[in-house]
């Protein structure tokens, strides 16, 4: 398909960026939930810095964002997995935005099957780094930039899988605790600068992720998932489920005695 | 990427067959399930909502294309909009409308991909005066089956450019499109609503009308018999001008947002029968009295039912099917005897909808041909499928023919009879599918595409 992305050149709005006054960064930009918030972000007002490895989709996605509203969009390469690169990746976002570089989304993540997991500890350890080490990295090094800016919002993208451990998915689940307590320290640390920081919890999204897996329930188009990520940023709220019924039915999941919870095939 | 086998059926709900379905949300992604076909055939797909089983393959592969929608460019000056074809219209309307820029043709939901608007050569209230969608496709980006990226026009490979407009995804995946906008002033259509007494006043309105306005339909009360049948109300408009635009709104390119209302369940099949439906057509009627110059906003005059999403559970578990014809204009007699059988038949649902169309484009198996297209809803029963197959007839001794998009009964024999041109598409196609790679349960049951040599058919 390489024959078609070379087609069709676009003007590059590296130079529109430092002019534009907000901006923001969204990781892990070719997810369709991180396309969709990166879409909201941008009929806000922010010019956004679209970050992923695969650098031909994200050309397509900050393309489609620029077509769509009119805000500039450009596309960093960014390995989640390649820590050490992370504090570069940082300077050049400042370097496209500078002061105006108010908030960072990080969408990435990854899911595996669960029994090719417990069979494969560097695959398992693989599903810890993205969905819990690489945020930790590259939010640690987001963050003395916003502490120095006294404020602007930091979001992640966590799951409802992370609200308690389950047979199916706990690695991931797991990695995605970590995470949601990890921003609840950043939270606390960040709140004296003024900075938001908020916890996406996403239920049961039709995603890439979760396409063709049995026993999904009340699917949300990743277009909606988006759209109530970035109001939820908006809104600078600490803990947002998407859609919101999910903080219910997860209430009801946590108060489940442990006794029974571990008989249930879940 | 792997595949996911899913129950599938179109709008209508009627046939279900299991697919494995692809759905890639990348370009790496497309081309794999295209090429390893493994003996199995494939169809795309985009929204799902052909009625029938056009974007279904019983037993096959369908490449489900709803997640490829990135726009790729716009030019402000010429109106052309370059995009991934699972951009929806609805998109389009989202993005373009507040700009000044509508789609050149909306058919009755907006909730179709730009693929499948192309794929089915759909048409709409303006087919009038403007043809079909494929008339403002400017280049088309096919992934063929054997795998070659073509792109087309109508002045650069026409003949695979005719065969894919209309050509119900049997010459490949339409990976991207380039169509021309039209240019609006308002957000809203003034309309003037016209009820007429029966079938012989209804199209001597269409006749006398359609010169006046863009967009014309009419909504036909189909129960009403005798001396009343086809009474209806017409709704004919045009985009209102900027000068022209209703009193007291803001801006006219942004009317106010509506949120559609879900139907949260299939309706038990005893909640539509003769009586339910015939009461909501007199009311129907009665509510729409003749009347001049009414403001509608855009998305109610173009998609009146799209407000109510998953309107197709008020027919129930069993679904139904949507019949759709063209009369040529001569033969507007077999339109009144269809009208009659239907009528008497009491299958039908609660309106039909019908409209004058223009002249037919070149697409091989476009639908829209010149004359009257009339469509019905009808519930699924047992005996419907035969009775439908004796529509056919009917419609066949007229010269009419029946639309793909809608189609889920029809044989053969009849469809070859009312596209003369099906011959030329099977040339084409073979050329650029000489394995057979692409099919649907539609292709092979109206034999558009012969069953591979040697292979099994897959139902």
């Amino acid at each position: 398909m390489n024959d078609l992305d070379a087609r069709t050149p676009v003007p590059e709005p590296h130079a529109q960026m430092a002019a534009w006054g907000k901006g923001a960064v969204v990781i892990g930009a070719t997810s369709a939930i991180a396309r969709a918030t990166a879409i909201e972000l941008a009929r806000q007002g922010y010019a956004v810095l679209l970050a992923a490895r695969d650098m031909d989709e994200n050309e397509r996605i900050a393309t489609d964002l620029r077509v769509r509203t009119g805000s500039p969009a450009v596309a960093l390469p960014f390995d989640a997995l390649d820590f050490p690169s992370h504090p570069a990746f940082v300077r050049t976002c400042i370097e496209h935005l500078g002061g105006a570089l108010e908030g960072v989304v990080v969408c990435f993540g990854a899911l595996e099957p669960q029994n090719e997991l417990q069979a494969d500890f560097t695959r398992a350890r693989r599903i810890l780094d993205v969905n819990f080490t690489a945020v930790v990295s590259v939010l640690e090094a987001f963050a003395p930039h916003f502490e120095q800016r006294r404020g602007g919002f930091i979001a992640a993208i966590s799951s409802v899988a992370g609200d308690r451990g389950r047979q199916s998915n706990y690695h991931y689940g797991a990695a995605k605790a970590g995470l949601s307590v990890y921003l609840q320290g950043l939270r606390n640390r960040m709140f004296h600068a003024g900075v938001s920081v908020t916890t996406i919890k996403p239920g049961f999204v039709d995603s890439k992720m979760t396409f063709g897996l049995p026993g999904l329930v009340m699917l949300t188009h990743p277009e909606t998932a988006g759209k109530a990520a970035a109001t939820a940023i908006k809104k600078r709220k600490n803990v947002a489920y998407v859609p919101w019924f999910w903080r219910y039915i997860m209430l009801i999941i946590i108060h489940v005695p442990e006794f029974v919870f571990k008989r249930l095939k879940l | 990427m792997t595949g996911a086998f899913q129950r599938l059926s179109g709008w209508g709900r009627y046939p279900v067959q299991e697919c494995r379905v692809f759905r890639p949300e990348r370009c790496a992604d497309v081309r794999p399930p295209v090429l390893a076909r493994e003996g199995r055939t494939l169809i795309p797909r985009g929204l799902g909502r052909s009625y029938g089983d056009a974007a279904i393959n019983g037993g096959g592969d369908v490449l489900d294309y709803s997640r490829m929608n990135r726009m790729r460019a716009f030019d402000a000056e010429s109106g052309v909009l370059e995009c991934e074809a699972g951009v929806s219209l609805a998109d389009i309307l989202d993005v373009f409308v507040p700009r000044g820029f509508f789609p050149p043709v909306m058919p009755g939901t907006k909730f179709v991909t730009l693929g499948g608007a192309i794929a089915n050569d759909v048409h709409g209230k303006n087919h009038h005066r403007d043809g079909s969608f494929s008339q403002f496709v400017e280049q088309i980006t096919l992934l063929t089956p054997s795998g070659e990226v073509v792109t087309c026009s109508p002045e650069e490979q026409p003949d695979v450019f005719w065969a894919t407009a209309g050509g119900v995804g049997l010459t490949g995946v339409i990976l991207e499109a380039k169509i021309r906008l039209k240019r609006i002033e308002t957000a809203y259509c003034w309309v003037d609503y016209l009820r007429t007494k029966n079938i012989d006043d209804t199209l001597a309105a269409f006749a006398e009308s359609d010169r006046n306005y863009e967009y014309s339909v009419a909504w036909v009360d189909c129960l009403a018999k005798g001396d009343s049948l086809g009474r209806s109300v017409l709704m004919r408009g045009n985009f209102a001008a900027r000068a022209d635009a209703p009193p007291g709104c803001r801006d006219p390119l942004q009317p106010k947002p509506k949120h559609g209302k879900p139907v949260p369940f299939d309706f038990p099949g005893f909640v539509l029968n003769s009586f339910s439906i015939g009461v909501f057509n007199q009311i129907f009627y009665a509510l729409h009295p003749s009347r001049e110059r009414q403001w509608v906003d855009y998305d109610s005059y173009f998609c009146p039912l799209d407000s109510i999403h998953h309107w197709n559970r008020m027919y129930g578990r069993r679904g139904f099917c949507q019949y759709q014809v063209t009369f040529p204009i001569e033969e507007a007699g077999g339109l009144t005897k269809l009208m009659e059988r239907v009528s008497q038949s009491g299958c039908a649902s609660f309106l039909a909808v019908l409209k004058r169309l223009g002249p037919g484009g070149p697409g091989l198996l476009s639908y829209p041909s010149e004359g009257y297209t009339i469509s019905f809803d009808i519930p699924m029963r047992n005996d419907v499928v035969p009775l439908l197959r004796e529509f056919d007839q009917r419609v066949l001794e007229h010269n009419g023919r029946l639309y793909c998009a809608k189609d889920a009964v029809a044989l053969p024999e009849t469809f070859a009879a009312m596209y003369p041109r099906l011959d030329e598409f099977r040339t084409i196609a073979g050329r650029l599918d000489p394995d057979g790679a692409f099919s649907s349960s539609l292709a092979r049951r109206l034999g558009i595409v012969r069953p591979p040599a040697g292979g099994s058919a897959h139902e």
